[in-house]
């Protein structure tokens, strides 16, 4: 039977109706000389952050996901004892213009090459297939095909530091972070041991940022 | 104030370790009955350590997970919306209470209500096809349903044949609910815990690269009207013991009917059974359909009273065949 007559699905979805937040949006040359003064001691001007330290690399991460975590920074909704006075620092319209720098920032960090085989291999499985027997969902089933992000609310893993990932994976086991939403994040970093944590931080830390 | 601190911290120090003991988001699925037989469904590791397994066997079966878990590589020749087969079957298809499928090898052929008649592996898999993918089943016989077929007998391994009293079969039950469903309700619900993946518009999203992240719950992309799915007894166990993701028994029971209630109540593919008028098809089919909302009327609308068969450029796939053996 061919299809006679498309039905629209508006009724369904217009009463719905999908109000994001709107903030005021971020200039990025701006963003680039508030950079220059606030972030580039610890994640660089290029936004590649130092692994040694834990700092993240900022580069290419969604520009919601920045705006949001420099928000809860300033708010404690993410408590960090170094970022905290810098966020609090930032208006409004400085975070906006901060984010939409590094997000048009593009990866300049080579990723790490594999170490431990038998740690990748876990890592590995822990971010393209989870664990299901563990009720642990794999790491891209929200992080976005190969984890390179989906959207405000699950950033790019692929190419962060292993430190980073690893040190905020525990965050939010010791319960020190919880600003995902819906406790989603939480759900499964509670159920990750030591190990899972050390492994799943190798392999996407190694593997290519966007 | 001291107090409570130095009770954390001896609580703390006996349990020593690194896992907490009591999960902030803890698993809350049902018991398994006494005396049901409880599956350990292997794993690819295993499959790949398996001297026993011939390397050609391995081939085919590796085959099948893959279009297990991406069946989107079939879009527009068997598969016509954006579900994969692990849309609904979480946990590669082995996960108890995610509908594991490696039942369905170990108990058919078999007869089944859904249509009236004794269906073999292959057809239980042209059901999915038909309905929750909204396709056309690879053929009987073709190397697609071989690979299928073979995924789904190697999960089974080692389950006895016929056993029909399995732990975590299908998705479970919810009890009913204390009030009767309510849309709006479950529109709340849907927008509180749903829409951060699924979209407020429930459409699910895309990557920039077109690839189905999250899949859309109703409309063009979702299970058509004769999905086991549409049952809104069906989607509320599947809500309940599986999302949000990862957090399995999050939602009260009366959240979990209310969002279901709300999710079933949107338009959809129409059923390939259709016949004459949606209420004619109910009729038809109450067995199944008495348990959805199709051809009733919800907020002032038939639900299903429409041509629309989404992408699909036919009604029915002609592998939904009667047999008789008259």
């Amino acid at each position: 039977m061919p299809r006679l007559k498309p039905i629209i699905w508006a009724s369904a979805i217009l009463t719905l109706g999908a109000t994001a937040a709107v903030s005021a949006a971020g200039d990025i040359e701006r963003g680039r000389q508030q950079a220059a003064q606030t972030c580039v001691a610890c994640h660089g001007l290029d936004g590649a952050g130092q692994a040694a330290a834990k700092f993240p690399r900022l580069d290419s991460l969604d520009v919601g996901y920045l705006t949001k975590q420099l928000q809860d920074l300033k708010s404690g909704a993410r408590k960090n004892v170094i970022m905290q006075p810098f966020a609090a620092n930032l208006t409004d319209q400085q975070i906006a213009d901060v984010a939409a720098y590094y997000a048009a920032q593009t990866a300049t960090v080579a990723s790490p090459a594999a170490t431990d085989p038998a740690l990748m291999s876990l890592g590995e499985k822990l971010a393209t297939r989870g664990d299901w027997d563990r009720h642990l969902p794999a790491c891209k089933s929200c992080h976005g095909p190969d984890n390179q992000g989906f959207g405000k609310d699950f950033p790019a893993l692929a190419g962060q530091h292993a430190s980073y990932i690893e040190a905020q994976l525990l965050a939010w086991r010791n319960g020190t972070r919880g600003n995902d939403p819906l406790n989603l994040m939480l759900a499964i970093a509670e159920r990750m041991t030591d190990t899972d944590i050390k492994a799943a931080a190798a392999y996407l830390a190694a593997q290519p940022a966007k | 104030m001291t107090h409570r601190i130095l009770t954390a911290a001896a609580f703390s120090l006996v349990l020593g370790g690194q896992a907490l003991a009591e999960p902030k988001v803890p698993v809350k699925l049902p018991e398994f009955k006494p005396g049901q037989y409880v599956h350990q469904a292997p794993t690819l590791e295993q499959l790949e350590a398996d001297q026993s397994v011939h390397p050609e066997l391995r081939k085919v079966i590796k085959r099948g997970y893959d279009l297990f878990m991406n069946t989107q590589q079939l879009r527009g020749e068997n598969v016509f919306n954006d579900m994969n087969c692990r849309s609904c079957h979480l946990g590669e298809g082995r996960r108890e209470w995610s509908g594991p499928v490696w039942p369905a090898a170990t108990t058919l052929p078999d007869y089944r209500g859904k249509n009236w008649q004794v269906n073999s592996l292959e057809e239980r898999i042209a059901g999915c096809f038909s309905y929750s993918m909204n396709g056309k089943p690879p053929a009987y016989g073709s190397d697609t349903m071989l690979a299928l077929v073979a995924y789904h007998q190697w999960l089974a391994r080692k389950a006895p044949v016929y056993e029909s009293n399995i732990a975590g079969r299908g998705f479970g039950k919810v009890a009913e609910p204390p009030k009767k469903p309510n849309y709006q309700r479950g529109e709340k619900v849907f927008q509180e815990n749903c829409a951060i993946c699924h979209g407020a518009d429930g459409q699910g999203q895309r990557g920039s690269d077109g690839i189905v992240q999250f899949p859309p719950l109703w409309g063009d992309g979702a299970y058509n009207w004769g999905a086991g799915l549409a049952r809104v007894d069906t989607i509320v166990a599947f809500i309940k013991h599986n999302m949000p993701l990862g957090q399995p028994g999050k939602l009260s029971d009366q959240d979990a009917w209310d969002v279901g209630y709300f999710v079933n109540a949107q338009e959809r593919p129409q059923d390939p059974r259709f016949e004459k008028s949606a209420k004619y098809t109910r009729e038809k089919y109450l067995n199944f359909h008495g348990r959805t909302l199709y051809g009733t009327t919800v907020n002032g609308r038939v639900l299903g009273e429409h041509s629309n068969t989404g992408e699909k450029p036919f009604l029915k796939p002609d592998a939904l065949r009667a047999r008789k053996f008259d």
